[in-house]
Formats: structure tokens, C-alpha cells, sequence
């Protein structure tokens, strides 16, 4: 295409560059708010503090439910890529007749509203207890986040040639053998970046946490519900800060990753 | 042609693994998703035609009721808005990255890319800062002279249409960015050397070829626009209930677990039914960067 000289081009750009602000003006706001002096959330903000990242890290209520969503959080990514790679591999190397029943069930808990999964495991887990336990939300968040590994996964392992496996076992190696030590090191940066968004996705998740939360085991994005709900302190933009530098350092971790997978290698 | 993509997306060439390994392989993935997935939404389904007693009774509540149609058709109507509002916002948006190289490229990237990444919380909170009444914007409306008295923002309908088109134009963006990336330079200069100006140039050859992505995002943004929580329960008003916001009330207050469900039940049926006629549009891994 042509440089951007003319008038419809300067038009295009400068249309969309307000659309990008509309974007991420929202969100980058949070952060001179974190800082502000003010009790009351006023803008602009004035004066430099730290006092409500403070307020956040003494806080036992908030300790305790960041605790609990970095736990739950830990044991969703871990289940959510094991689970899910297993099941992808099965998809790409086993026999395909699955294949219509697998699709539907990956993408059912993205398409059904998470208000509609929550309140029937709401529901649910209350009448076998595991209603705001950390085995309840590793549950549901480990569902919610199958899909994105389940993409992930298939678009690395679908790059792997299957000879490669082959080739492993007609030497003596048994499947598993030609898996761990040909397949899984090339999908390894894969699989951690799958890893990575299950985390971020079940850390951020609110309406499932909202209703599994007990009186007590609140996650994070529940409490931060309940503030932004009743009263609105200025703790919340030092924990939406800090939640957007963990949003990049896990895109930023996700970046390296892609940049050494073997689809990158692949295309080289 | 779709069965062509799928067992690309699948591929399965060389040894294949034994129907055991296949099965065990698969059983941890089919166990959990019946367990937390189908078994609680299919009780739900259940309850709402069975309880009190069996009944169409639930289901005759939420359209007889017109305080309840009213929900209803509020929620389709702002899921519709925040839809059209999307693609008018987030189309040049796919065009312009698609074109773009380099740092533009990247920055672009970025914009589109980190919102998606934060919470959805921490996005709807910064709105609700905005729009308070000694906020961002209405400081800025009464400093220009534009008002004098501060305009009520939050607990709006109006507020909750922004925030949600902000939420949910990433999901718009990428599958049009997708669709735009996969047609190829060569229609676009054959289009020039035939003597198509840039204008129909893009009126003929790109927008036509771009539409699966528009319609892909479309349906992603109202599909997920329809159920939303989040955002309506702490931005909307408590008198313009969306269907999900009268579903946590039925639970949390009215405890009414049949009418609930019954909701529950219209709104699952329905997103259903329209990913199900919409199904070979629906691309989700373009979500995760994959833009073939």
C-alpha cells in the first residue's frame, strides 16, 4: 500500500489511534490514581504515596484472598496443561472418532455464559461441599481454561512431525520414551505459555469465583467486587496496578516463549 | 471445506496411538468436563422444568411478566449496541493493524492485546472512577464550560454499554485482523492494475473477503455481551436489570432456584442455538494469536 500521505489515510489513522485511546486510557488511569494522596477517588490525582499499596499488603483480608486465588491459580494451570495436552495429543496422534464430541465439549464452557456455569455449580457444589474450597475453584477454573491450552497445544503439537516419533520408537523407544524425550521438548515453551494463561485466566476470573466463594474463601476478584460494590477505596487502583504488571509479565513471559516454540522453528 | 480445516487443525499423520492409549489419554478431559460442565448446567435445565412440580409454569413466568420481558429485551438490545458499536469501533482498527509494520505494528499489538489480558474487574473498576460524579469525566465536561452541574454516569444503561464495548472489542478486533491478514496482497494490486481506486479497491475486494471475521467477532462480542455479569452488576442501575444481574438476585436474595433456572435455562438455550447455526463461523483460536 501506499504511504500514508493522503487525506483518507491521515483520516484512517487518526481515527483509529482515538480508538486505541479509548482502549487503554481506562486502564492506564488506575495507576497515578494508585499513587494519589486523595482518600476519595478524585481527579487529578495529587501528591505521591504509597500508603494504599500498603494498606494493601497489611491488609489479613486481602493477603488471604490473594493467597487464595494465587493457589487456586497454581493448581489450575498445572492440571489445566497436563489435562489438556493429554487430551490434545490423543486428538493428533489417536484415532479421530472423538473428534465431533471433543470440539463441542472444549468450546461449550466458552460459549455457555459463565453466570449459567456458575450457578449451576453453585448449586452443585454446595450439595457435595465443595462450594469455597480450593478443590471447587481449581474444578471450575481448570474447565474454564481448557480450551485456550487446548488451542495452544494443538496449534504446537500439530507442527511436530509425527515421523519424529516414529523414528524414537522404530530405535526401541516405547510411546511415552518418544513422547518425553522427541515431542515434549519441543513443545515444552508451549506448554509453559499455556501454563501461563491458564494462570492469568483463573487469577482474573470473577463470575464463577464470585459465586463459589464462601463467607470466609473469597478470591481475589470477589473481594475486589465487594469493594468496588460498597465503597470504592483507593486499595483499588494499587491492586489493578499491580494486576495490570502481572497481565505484562505474563504476556511478556508468553512472548519469550513464542519466540523460541517450534512453530517459530518451523518456519525458519 | 470445513472438514478440510478440521483434520488440518487436527493432524494426525505418521503412527497412530492405539485406541486404549487414545481413550485413556482423553478420560481425564471428558471425566472433568462432564462433571463440572455438563452434569451442573443439566441439572439447572432440570430443575427449572421440574420443580415445584413438572411445569412450564417458570418458563411462562419469564415471558409473561413484562417486568421480566422488559429484562429481556434490554439485554438483547445492549448486546446488539455494544455488537454494532464494536465492529464500527474495532474494524479500522483490524484494518490499520493489518497493514501496519514494525513498531506501529507492535504498538497496535499491545493496545489490542494487554486488555485482554487484565482482569475484567480492574477494567470495569477504572470506568466506574470515570464515571463517578467527581470523576475524570465530568471534571473535564464542567473545566471545558460544557456543564455546569456534574452528569449522573454511573448506574446507567449508558455506562454500561461503554464499559462493555471496551471489555469485549478485543474479541472483535482480533478475528477481523485474522480474516483481513489471511487474504492475499496480490488481490488487493490486482484490484490497483486493473484500475480500481483504493476506495473500491476495499469496497470490493477486501470488505467482501474480510466479512467471516466480522461476523465471527460479531458473534463472539454478542454472545458473550448476552451473559454478561461483571459490568452491569457494578456500572448498571438496579432498576435496568440485564438478565444475568436478575439471575444473581433470584439466587442471593429472592432465593427462587426454579425461576433461576429457567432464566438460566432461556439464556443457555439460546446462545446454544446460535453458536450451533453459527458454528463454521466461530473461530476461537484466533483468540490465542493463530492467525491462519
Amino acid at each position: 500500500m501506499k504511504p500514508p500521505t493522503d487525506r483518507g489515510s491521515l483520516a484512517l489513522a487518526a481515527y483509529v489511534y482515538a480508538v486505541l485511546a479509548f482502549i487503554i486510557v481506562p486502564l492506564v488511569i488506575v495507576i497515578p490514581m494508585s499513587f494519589s494522596q486523595n482518600d476519595y477517588l478524585t481527579f487529578p490525582p495529587s501528591g505521591f504515596t504509597l500508603k494504599w499499596y500498603s494498606e494493601y499488603f497489611d491488609s489479613r483480608q486481602w493477603r488471604a484472598a490473594t493467597w487464595l486465588s494465587v493457589q487456586v491459580a497454581l493448581l489450575t494451570a498445572l492440571f489445566a496443561s497436563v489435562i489438556g495436552t493429554a487430551a490434545t495429543y490423543a486428538m493428533i496422534r489417536g484415532r479421530s472418532r472423538l473428534v465431533t464430541a471433543f470440539q463441542i465439549l472444549l468450546i461449550g464452557p466458552i460459549i455457555v455464559p459463565h453466570i449459567a456455569l456458575a450457578v449451576g455449580l453453585y448449586l452443585f457444589f454446595q450439595t457435595i461441599g465443595l462450594s469455597g474450597t480450593i478443590p471447587g475453584f481449581v474444578l471450575a477454573h481448570t474447565v474454564l481454561t481448557l480450551p485456550f491450552v487446548v488451542f495452544t497445544m494443538a496449534a504446537a503439537l500439530g507442527k511436530v512431525d509425527a515421523n519424529l516419533e516414529a523414528a524414537a520408537m522404530s530405535c526401541g523407544a516405547t510411546r511415552f520414551q518418544a513422547f518425553r524425550l522427541v515431542t515434549l521438548p519441543l513443545v515444552l515453551p508451549n506448554l509453559v505459555s499455556s501454563a501461563l494463561f491458564a494462570f492469568i485466566i483463573s487469577f482474573d476470573e470473577p463470575v464463577v469465583s464470585f459465586f463459589l466463594s464462601g463467607v470466609r474463601q473469597k478470591t481475589l476478584p470477589r473481594r475486589m467486587f465487594e469493594d468496588i460494590e460498597q465503597n470504592l477505596t483507593p486499595v483499588i487502583p494499587a491492586i489493578a496496578t499491580l494486576l495490570i504488571v502481572l497481565s505484562i509479565l505474563i504476556l511478556l513471559g508468553a512472548q519469550v516463549l513464542r519466540s523460541r516454540s517450534v512453530t517459530r522453528i518451523a518456519s525458519q | 471445506m470445513m472438514e478440510a480445516r478440521r483434520s488440518h487443525f487436527w493432524r494426525s499423520d505418521g503412527r497412530r496411538l492405539s485406541g486404549l492409549s487414545t481413550l485413556l489419554l482423553l478420560l481425564p478431559f471428558f471425566a472433568l468436563v462432564a462433571f463440572v460442565f455438563v452434569y451442573p448446567i443439566l441439572q439447572l435445565l432440570v430443575i427449572s422444568i421440574l420443580e415445584p412440580h413438572p411445569t412450564s409454569e417458570n418458563y411462562a413466568r419469564v415471558v409473561e411478566n413484562p417486568v421480566h420481558m422488559r429484562v429481556l429485551l434490554r439485554t438483547l438490545w445492549t448486546a446488539t449496541l455494544v455488537t454494532a458499536l464494536s465492529v464500527v469501533l474495532g474494524f479500522p482498527v483490524a484494518y490499520y493493524m493489518s497493514r501496519a509494520k514494525g513498531t506501529v505494528a507492535a504498538l497496535v499489538a499491545v493496545c489490542v492485546i494487554l486488555p485482554l489480558w487484565s482482569s475484567v474487574l480492574v477494567r470495569t473498576a477504572a470506568w466506574s472512577f470515570l464515571f463517578q460524579r467527581n470523576g475524570l469525566i465530568n471534571s473535564a465536561l464542567m473545566s471545558l464550560g460544557l456543564t455546569s452541574q456534574p452528569f449522573k454516569l454511573l448506574y446507567t444503561q449508558s455506562a454500561v454499554v461503554i464499559a462493555m464495548t471496551h471489555v469485549l472489542l478485543p474479541f472483535m478486533i482480533l478475528p477481523i485482523y485474522g480474516a483481513l491478514r489471511s487474504i492475499p496482497s496480490d488481490y488487493a494490486r490486482a484490484a490497483a492494475v486493473l484500475g480500481a481506486t483504493r476506495l473500491r479497491t476495499f469496497l470490493e475486494v477486501i470488505l467482501p473477503l474480510s466479512l467471516p471475521g466480522v461476523v465471527s467477532g460479531s458473534l463472539l462480542v454478542f454472545l458473550t455481551a448476552i451473559g454478561f455479569f461483571i459490568t452491569p452488576a457494578l456500572l448498571g442501575s438496579p432498576q435496568e436489570m440485564m438478565i444475568s444481574t436478575l439471575v444473581s438476585k433470584q439466587i442471593r436474595e429472592v432465593l427462587d432456584w426454579p425461576f433461576a433456572a429457567a432464566l438460566v435455562g432461556v439464556l443457555t438455550v439460546f446462545v446454544t442455538l446460535l453458536a450451533v447455526i453459527f458454528s463454521k463461523t466461530l473461530r476461537f483460536d484466533r483468540l490465542m494469536g493463530n492467525a491462519s
